[in-house]
């Protein structure tokens, strides 16, 4: 029995602890963006606070990337 | 939920260099600091001459994130990675891990004192108050939180860089791609006047 246990601390330092961080863990409770800029340069047609207004926009934004969806392309 | 990715298309990008140009305008960048750059391949030679638009590309798995000591950095809810500058320490472990060279540092002082690491926000500030003076001075504007998307790709003009919604960058570049082929018709004279069997 004692010779499991010396065997048992002696490996309990061999495991390897995760490295790896997620995401949601190390966000430190910086404001979202979907709460808006407290300043006046906020886009129009979006209502700052609506997370899903703010991804429709920022969807919308993106698609202004976008020449094939043009008129003169 | 939107993720937030940058590309950069090497068959349009023609380095002019203004998303650079834009970037330092859009958050007063410091001399010496250059949050985004233009990296040109096979430079003069016909058909072989690229460049991309580089910057930080905001990984999935950030190498800088796994290396900083301080664990400044962190990760918002559209997946940008950002740094808290009051815990950096200026180290530049970050640079080092860093595949892109996306980590500046502004050289102050007399002596040139590496200063506090600098990178790309993707245009979301920091962890101060969005769109606050102090958020302004230390990462730059907010354009995220404005509604908006990062300068450098909203303004580039052949849309070789596109920024936002990674679902929608890559739809985006995928009907573009299959549009335009493969191979010379993706340059030269087919593209800029038009393929022979298109004309009257």
């Amino acid at each position: 029995m004692k010779i499991y246990l010396v065997a048992l601390l002696a490996l309990a330092a061999c495991g390897e602890v995760s490295q790896s961080k997620q995401g949601s863990a190390v966000n430190r409770g910086d404001e979202p963006a979907y709460k808006g800029a407290h300043d006046a340069e906020v886009a129009k047609g979006w209502t700052p606070g609506d997370k899903l207004a703010w991804e429709r926009q920022v969807r919308e934004r993106g698609q202004l990337q976008n020449e094939y969806v043009k008129t003169n392309r | 939920m939107a993720r937030m990715k940058f590309i950069c298309d090497t068959e349009r990008c023609i380095e002019c260099n203004a998303c650079a140009t834009a970037c330092k305008n859009e958050h007063e960048v410091p001399w010496g600091v250059n949050r985004r750059r233009v990296v040109t391949i096979n430079d003069g030679i016909i058909g072989q001459e690229k460049s991309v638009s580089v910057a930080c590309m905001h990984c999935s798995d950030a190498p800088c994130m796994a290396v900083c000591p301080v664990d400044c950095f962190y990760r918002t809810e559209e997946g940008v990675v950002l740094h808290n500058k009051d815990a950096c320490i200026g180290c530049g472990y970050c640079s080092y891990a860093c595949p892109f060279g996306a980590p500046q540092f502004p050289s102050n002082g007399t002596f040139g004192l590496r200063g506090k690491m600098d990178k790309c926000t993707f245009c979301a500030g920091g962890p101060e108050e969005n769109g606050s003076q102090e958020e302004f001075e230390k990462y730059g504007r907010n354009r995220l939180a404005e509604g908006k998307l990062p300068a450098c790709a909203e303004m580039c003009s052949t849309k070789a860089l596109l920024g936002g919604d990674g679902d929608v960058v890559a739809e985006i570049f995928r009907t573009r791609v299959v549009t335009r082929g493969k191979g010379s018709e993706v340059w030269g004279w087919g593209t800029a006047y038009g393929k022979p069997e298109a004309k009257s």
